[in-house]
């Protein structure tokens, strides 16, 4: 075989690199190898000088293979893949060494660091050599899109998607749709009626033609990739037929255990029955019979009241779990978050005293429609005198979690109004830190502080109670004192969480979550809509606690996503694949049981093992089992891997 | 044993998890030393024997393999491949005379940054301890990888057979 041309070009990446990689000496080391034709080092090659300088040496110096020292591949392979592309090249005769996030970002020493730079682009030198050129794959998009989660976030990337003409599922685990922003009553920092706001969005969800809205339902498998994933719902019965239910609540009121179950959606606060409506405004406004407390489904005996108060005659004792599969070319994931467990942080009494409330249990309070009709009373049923508002509760608190959760600061502001608003209370609040950063946010907080609330910096320490009260124990870093404030009540604002199930989520979707336990972006600045995986997309509190103006942002974000992936109409997907050589396989099947996605068959005719490309996903798991050495992983060859090895180890 | 001996050591991470764990080590401006060298493959499934005991016929001190937690692969469970195999090639390269400390196989997830560089730190010290990777076969090692290779090959696959898999004849 005649020798290659091989051009290398190593990035300074400003002083990213060159601050501590000699890319010069790595360079003029490259230079000697044979084969090289050409040895450059560059300020930033991906800059588009940089880009033109590959492109013309291919030209010019006619290169047939490249090496770009640079960043992590995972940054901007594709960027220099397409460089290669612009000089008529094919774009896999390109291979990149990271000399940034794996050496000079990570080593202090010089010498060292640029030792292993020059390794590692000898290891790309060496494989570059045997890389062939691939053909992306392109598949045509299913013009449809799954949205998991129907909080504001979910809502908003439904309705944008179905807005410009494409069908959604809209998957939801709870028997409604609105999320946590249901259970408000006003919001930061406009103090908007949160239902004004929401309950539209939640009407349009139900009546728009391209959404089909499937509650109690969760999502058990998912198959394919961009542009063709095949979706398994599992929807739990509700033992009420949608079709016939008019929502009235008379099995409600009917039902045995009326009163007697504590209502989850009013956080505790209120006691529902089993046969039930979530709330007023509930999309879709359906009655639920709760598996868990019917008398009928848990002990088989029940006088069956709910079913002679149903005039309408809606309730199935017959209904089963169904089980759909839908066909998306992407997902959208919206799952929100869980609030942290108060109980988890003892020193403050939640669930000891109670007169300590969470910061939901405090919105249902203040919510018309709730529990106490909008009034903020103590459980003795009394107005409170004075009220205290923890701020961090199980935020920025190295014990449980590190980070800061974004909203406690502006919804303890907007908790502290409410009071004063409601019932003219003293109000104490206790922060760390004030952080008010959003459009409007400081010119709220310095209205509230009009207002006449007192704001202690410092972070509550313990809750006690003390004659009859309860009482706030905190250091006041302003006035370097300890002090001891009684009060009637008090509202722990605790951190927003992963969702319990989010290890679980992420496992059946295939994606990563960051180590807070939320789901991971691609990149956390440039690129905080998509996950790694093609086709799968954030938006809301399940990537990161955020507001409700920045859920909204990210939803929308998630819906063009999806509708640019719809408008090209076909998605490129990776060309890795293997391919078996037939005259080498002795025809043991062993790679069959080892491809989790059934891509080998065994040709009855040859009695040899074939793969289908199309189902294939470039693994490489079956090549490292095959006993003959007769599959080929299509980039990641034997061959190639063994070249880089002895590379970088040279 | 040597204060003068930097280890070399080959990491193979697969490209989901590990590669970006590494990744994110770097952007998290992290140290850790710069005695290994980073390959990547899709899956850690993909790596067969051949290429652990390339990595010491080229001269490595040490070879570290790396994938997604179990539950977490990419390919589903291209890592579950990964763990049977394990077993066999550390008893293989034992059985050559490689001490155990110059082989490990871990998980390191996309956010584990600050994990991996540990693993690579307690990595280099230990094997920093068991000293520099003498071919111990001398002129006849090559054919001796390439015999070994060929019946490493065979023992996974009988071990996958025994795993209860699919695969006849
Ligand atoms: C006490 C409190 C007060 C707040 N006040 C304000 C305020 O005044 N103004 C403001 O801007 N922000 C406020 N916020 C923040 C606001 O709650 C969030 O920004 C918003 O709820 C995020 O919406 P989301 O859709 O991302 O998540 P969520 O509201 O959590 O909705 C997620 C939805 O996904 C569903 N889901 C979860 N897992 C699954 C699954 N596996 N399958 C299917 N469905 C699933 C859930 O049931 C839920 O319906 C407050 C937060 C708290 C805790
Ligand atoms: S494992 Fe190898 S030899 Fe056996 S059937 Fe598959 S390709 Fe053929
Ligand atoms: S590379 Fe992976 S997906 Fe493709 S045939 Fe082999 S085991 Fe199956
Ligand atoms: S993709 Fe990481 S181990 Fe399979």
């Amino acid at each position: 075989m005649s020798d290659h041309k091989i051009g290398v070009y190593v990035c300074h990446c400003g002083s990213n690199i060159n601050g501590v990689v000699n890319c010069a000496k790595v360079t003029e080391e490259i230079g000697k190898l044979g084969e090289v034709v050409v040895a450059k080092d560059y300020k930033y090659m991906c800059s588009d000088p940089g880009q033109e300088m590959i492109k013309n040496d291919i030209r010019e110096k006619g290169l047939d293979r490249v090496v770009v020292a640079a960043c992590s591949p995972r940054m901007h392979e594709p960027t220099f893949r397409r460089a290669l592309e612009g000089a008529g090249l094919n774009g896999y005769l390109l291979e990149m060494a990271n000399i940034r996030e794996h050496v000079s970002w990570v080593t202090k020493d010089k010498e060292e660091a640029t030792k292993k730079a020059l390794s590692l682009v000898k290891g790309a030198v060496k494989r570059v050599k045997l890389h062939e050129p691939i053909e992306e794959r392109e598949v045509p998009v299913t013009n449809t899109t799954l949205v998991l989660g129907g909080g504001i976030s979910g809502i908003q990337a439904a309705l944008q998607v179905a807005e410009a003409g494409h069908k959604v599922y809209l998957i939801e685990q709870k028997q409604y749709i609105g999320g946590n922003m249901a259970k408000f009553d006003k919001t930061f920092p406009t103090l908007d009626c949160a239902a004004c706001i929401l309950t539209p969005k939640m009407v349009d969800v139900g009546q728009s033609p391209n959404i089909e809205l499937y509650t109690s339902s969760e999502v058990i498998k998912v198959d394919g990739y961009v542009g063709n994933f095949t979706v398994t719902v599992r929807e739990k019965p509700r033992y009420i037929n949608h079709d016939k239910c008019t929502g009235c609540g008379d099995c409600a009121s009917a039902c045995i255990m009326k009163n007697r179950i504590p209502h989850e959606f009013d956080e505790g606060l209120s006691k529902r029955s089993a046969a039930y409506i979530p709330f007023p405004q509930a999309v879709p406004l359906k009655a639920v019979i709760d598996d868990e407390n019917c008398l009928l489904l848990t002990r088989k005996k029940c006088t069956l009241a709910c079913v002679k108060a149903c005039g309408a005659k809606a309730i199935n004792f017959n209904q089963h779990e169904t089980i759909h599969e839908f066909k998306v070319g992407s997902i959208i994931l919206a799952t929100g978050f869980d609030l942290f467990d108060a109980k988890r942080s003892p020193q403050y009494g939640y669930g000891k005293y109670p007169n300590v409330i969470n910061g939901l249990q405090f919105e249902r309070m203040t919510n018309a429609s709730g529990p106490t009709s909008g009034h903020i009373t103590l459980a003795d049923g009394t107005e409170p005198k004075s009220v205290a508002v923890i701020h961090c509760v199980g935020s920025r608190d190295e014990n449980y979690n590190k980070y800061c959760s974004r909203v406690c600061c502006m919804s303890s502001v907007k908790f502290a109004h409410l009071v004063k608003d409601h019932c003219d209370a003293e109000v104490y609040e206790f922060y760390i830190d004030m952080r008010t950063f959003g459009k409007g946010y400081e010119e709220f907080y310095n209205r509230v502080q009009e207002e006449g609330v007192h704001f202690i910096r410092g972070k509550g320490a313990e809750v006690a109670q003390k004659d009859g009260r309860l009482v706030v124990k905190a250091e006041d870093t302003l006035l370097g004192q300890y002090r001891e404030i009684p009060v009637d009540m008090v509202i722990l604002n605790t951190a927003l969480e992963p969702r319990v199930d989010a290890e679980k989520v992420a496992q059946t979707l295939g994606i990563s979550r960051s180590g807070d336990g939320f789901f991971m972006e691609s990149h956390i600045k440039l690129d905080p809509v998509t996950t790694t995986t093609d086709g799968i997309y954030l938006a809301g509190c399940c990537q990161s606690p955020k507001d409700i103006p920045d859920s909204v942002a990210q939803g929308s974000a998630a819906a063009a996503q999806s509708l640019a992936i719809i408008a090209t109409g076909k998605v490129k997907i990776s060309p890795i694949s293997a391919s078996i050589d037939s005259e080498q396989c002795a025809g043991c099947q062993i790679c069959i049981g080892l491809c989790t996605y059934r891509a080998i068959k065994l040709n009855e005719e040859t009695l040899r093992a074939e793969i289908n490309e199309a189902v294939c996903k470039g693994c490489g798991t079956c090549a490292a089992g095959c006993p003959s050495g007769a599959i080929k992983v299509s980039h990641f060859n034997d061959d190639q891997l063994l070249a880089q090895i002895e590379g970088v180890l040279a | 044993m040597n204060d003068k001996f930097e280890p070399k050591i080959l990491g193979i991470l697969c490209n989901w998890c590990s590669y970006a764990g590494a990744d994110l080590a770097g952007t998290s401006r992290l140290r850790y030393p710069a005695n290994i060298r980073i390959v990547k493959v899709m899956c850690s499934g993909r790596v067969e024997p051949t290429l652990i005991l390339k990595a010491f016929q080229e001269g490595a001190d040490g070879v570290l393999i790396s994938g997604c937690h179990p539950g977490d692969c990419h390919y589903v469970d291209g890592n579950i491949k990964t763990l049977r195999r394990t077993p066999l090639v550390a008893r293989l390269l034992t059985q050559i005379g490689i001490e155990p400390e110059r082989f490990k196989q871990v998980w390191v997830s996309a956010s584990e940054g600050e994990r991996f560089g540990k693993i690579v730190e307690q990595m280099v010290e230990d094997i920093k301890k068991v000293g520099p990777y003498q071919k111990k076969m001398g002129d006849q090692l090559d054919v001796v990888m390439d015999e070994v290779a060929a019946s490493a090959k065979e023992a996974a696959a009988a071990a996958e057979e025994k795993g209860g898999l699919n695969c006849g004849s």
